[in-house]
Order: C-alpha cells, then structure tokens, then sequence
C-alpha cells in the first residue's frame, strides 16, 4: 500500500430534467413572486461598451427536432477581452458587462436568443490570442451531463484560422459546427448559432 | 483564487455516459463523437459570481416563498451543507439553486400532466449562497416521488435537483440529491446511469438527527463537490509565457 491521495470525488452529474426552469428561470414558467427577475436575462445596458449584437439558434436533437425544454448558459469577456470574474487577473473588465447569460429554449419554436456584445481577444495559455468566442453550456432532459461547447464569429475567418482552440479539431469540416453565420436582424448584426447533439452536423463539444 | 492553475481533468467515467439508452430520451440527445479535450484556458477559469444581495430573504425558504393561504402540504424538512472542491477546501460565494416537486410528486409546471394535486402553497425553486465556509443551507417540504414516461412504470424516487456555480465555468454542474432510506433509488432508469455504486451513495443525502428542529422539521445533509484546481507552488511562469 501507499500513503492515500485525500482529493475528493466531484459529485456526480444527473440530468437537469424537463422543469430545470421551475428553479433557472421561474417567471418565466409563470412561477412569480419568488424573485422579481429571473437571473442571466439582461447581459447588456445602456452603459455597457462594445458592438451590439443578438446570437440565436436551436438545439437539434439526433432525428433533426428542436429541443423546447433546454437552457442554454453562456459567458464570455467583454470587448476588449476581460472577463467580469474575481478570476480574472489581467486588469479590471467592464463593471456595466456581466458576460453571463440564461435563457430557456423557447417553448413552441425552440429557440434561443441572447442579446449581448461581441468579445474581445483572450489568450490562449501560450499567449497566442484565441478568436473571438462565446461559451456555451447546455443542459435538458436527457442530457446526463452539460454540454460545453464555442461559439465562433463567421465574420472573424483570419483570427478564427489563427485561432488555437480551432486548430485542435482534427477533422477539419467540423470546425464549422462552431461557427455562427452573420445576418442582420433590425439593424443588429445577428449571428445564429444551431447546435446539433447528434448526426452528421455534430457540434464540437469540449471536455475542458 | 487567482494564485491558482486549472482544473483537474473531469473523471468522465464517475459521471453517467451521454449514451444511457434506459433513460429513453438520452437516446438522441448525446453526442456521439468524442469530446475535444481542452486544458482550462482563461474562458474556462473565470465564471461569474453571484453577490449576496441578490439573494431575498425567503429565497432559501420553499415553505414560505410562495405561499398564499398557508404552508404547504408535506413532511417539513431543513437541507443543509457545503460546497466543497476536490481538494476538500470550502468553495464560498457559489450560487445554488435547487427545485422540486411538491409533496404529492407533483411540479409547478403547465408541460406536468401527472395527476397529484398542485399545492397552492409550493412554488418549488429556492436559492442560496455560500458562506465563508462553503455553507448552505434551506428548509422546504419533502418532495414525493413521481412517474415519469419512459418504461410504463417507472417512478422517480423523491429528489431535489440542484444547480451550482462555482468560481469557473469549468465547475458548472446540475445533479440531483436523493434521500436516505429511499428503495426506489435503486429502481430509477436515471439514478442507474452513474455508473458507479460509491457514485451514486454520493448523491444521497444522510438524515441527520442532531440538526433536525424538535417537533417542526427534519434535517438532511447533502455535501456538494465541484472540481479542484491545480496548485501552482512549483509554477513560476506568469500567464502567458
Ligand atoms: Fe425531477
């Protein structure tokens, strides 16, 4: 025998279910008066700096239909590349940026809709900046585990082909599972961003 | 905090697989490739922090946050305990949410078609932050167990779902916690996708009779574990280099 390793085991995941939203987003499934607003609705103010921009999409699941029972959680830094964390130890990011968002999947279309601003440049752990990108974390009935996934710009190609995540997925045609096509919603530019569980247009998933 | 590395490798066989064809709607919804593996990078080491002062004062109290004529049906029961890392070191600030159903099995949900009365009493979703020593804790009614559409009996054992957040994004977990005693843990399509026996004794809150309240409620004890980080004592590289 030798002297025991004392870590702790992480708890054990389990699916956040069909009603994740009686505790995520409650007044939104019509449970009010708990709490006045549910958390991660409001990503952006009036003060906040950075070019306005709206991300959507579906989740799809292995037959091609839109989950209406997921959420879906991002996070990602603020224009110029700072996180709003008490991790974040390259300077001070903007106080009027959260870079947190939850929204549910809509119920009868299934889709998701963040409005946000487009991130700055974060390095990679060498130093090389990483393309501007968004985090996703997923989570629905029938998904034992939250699924971590990117969300890239269509508009950035040149950062995106330098980029160092990027260039880890080995087979090149799915680096476009993680790459949001540009639009224009009202003015706004509008990235839609479909997320795929299963099939042939598998989105890259993380295991970080 | 930010004296430290990344996270330990998440141990992805104590966790269920993706692929759990038992539990029926798994089935077309996990991913089939393998995931990419990544080392942290800063993306994944930050996360948001949630500050005490969004928290109400009845937020952590299921029996009193929703009621309109009067308590809700149901055995009362304190749930309390810590978050903690794998390191076993306390993990203060994390935001913890949690729902339920209510005593008859029953959610607040217009998607729910199962038959148990709706309580007008229990909303059924609570919050809390840690404290200093990784803390939490909340008082609500036991929630009853309840059937679910996958085999044509099958039965959820009664359950809390929580959600936490940690320091990172890297930690963000969602599971359920389960109480002590309950056979039909052993019977549930989900419990059994943790595939380990230890994992899922993990998620199973211990009746604790020295912190129950006399002659008002129950006391469960449900400890969460979210990853742990590298230390960086033998690391004198500055981020970047
Ligand atoms: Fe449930």
């Amino acid at each position: 025998m030798v002297q025991k390793l004392t870590t702790l085991r992480e708890s054990p995941s389990q699916t956040a279910g069909p009603y994740i939203h009686i505790g995520a987003t409650p007044n939104w499934v019509e449970i009010t008066g708990v709490w006045e607003e549910d958390l991660g609705l409001m990503i952006v103010g009036p003060d906040t700096k950075g070019e306005r921009v709206i991300i959507k999409g579906r989740v799809f699941d292995g037959s091609g239909t839109p989950l209406k029972d997921a959420l879906i959680e991002i996070w990602q830094a603020d224009t110029d590349g700072l996180y709003n964390s008490p991790e974040e130890r390259r300077g001070k990011a903007d106080p009027n940026f959260v870079g947190w968002g939850r929204q549910p999947t809509d119920g009868v279309t299934g889709e998701y809709r963040f409005e946000t601003i487009k991130p700055g440049l974060v390095p990679y752990k060498d130093g090389r900046p990483m393309a501007p990108h968004i985090t996703f974390w997923i989570v629905a009935r029938g998904i034992n585990i939250g699924l971590h996934t990117r969300m890239y710009f269509s508009d950035e190609e040149a950062a995106n082909a330098q980029c160092p995540v990027l260039a880890r997925i080995e087979h090149k045609h799915r680096v476009q599972t993680l790459i949001a096509t540009r639009s224009e919603e009202n003015g706004l530019p509008t990235y839609t961003f479909d997320i795929h569980l299963q099939g042939e247009k598998e989105t890259v998933f993380f295991d970080i | 905090m930010s004296d430290q590395g990344s996270f330990y490798q998440r141990d992805r066989s104590w966790h269920p697989a993706a692929f759990t064809p038992q539990y029926k709607t798994s089935v077309l919804r996990s991913p089939q490739y393998p995931l990419l593996s990544l080392d942290n990078t800063i993306s994944e080491m930050t996360g948001p922090r949630f500050g005490h002062n969004k928290i109400g004062p009845l937020d952590n109290d299921l029996i009193r946050n929703f009621a309109k004529t009067g308590d809700p049906i149901g055995q009362r029961i304190i749930v309390y305990g810590r978050v903690l890392d794998e390191n076993a070191r306390p993990v203060p600030g994390a935001l913890v949410e949690f729902w339920q159903a209510n005593a008859g099995g029953r959610y607040r949900h217009k998607k729910e078609t199962y038959l148990a009365a709706i309580d007008p009493n229990f909303g059924g979703c609570g919050r809390a932050i840690t404290d200093e020593e990784g803390r939490y804790w909340f008082r609500t009614i036991k929630p009853g167990a309840y059937p679910w559409p996958n085999g044509v009996n099958d039965w959820r054992p009664a359950h809390i779902h929580f959600s936490i957040f940690g320091h990172a994004f890297a930690q963000r977990l969602i599971t359920q916690m389960y109480f002590e005693g309950d056979p039909m843990i052993w019977q549930c399509p989900i419990v059994s996708t943790i595939p380990d026996k230890a994992g899922i004794e993990q998620l199973i809150a211990a009746l604790d009779r020295n912190t129950t309240l006399p002659m008002d409620s129950l006391a469960y004890k449900f400890d969460i574990v979210l990853r742990g980080r590298r230390s960086t004592m033998f690391e004198n590289r500055m981020e970047g280099n």
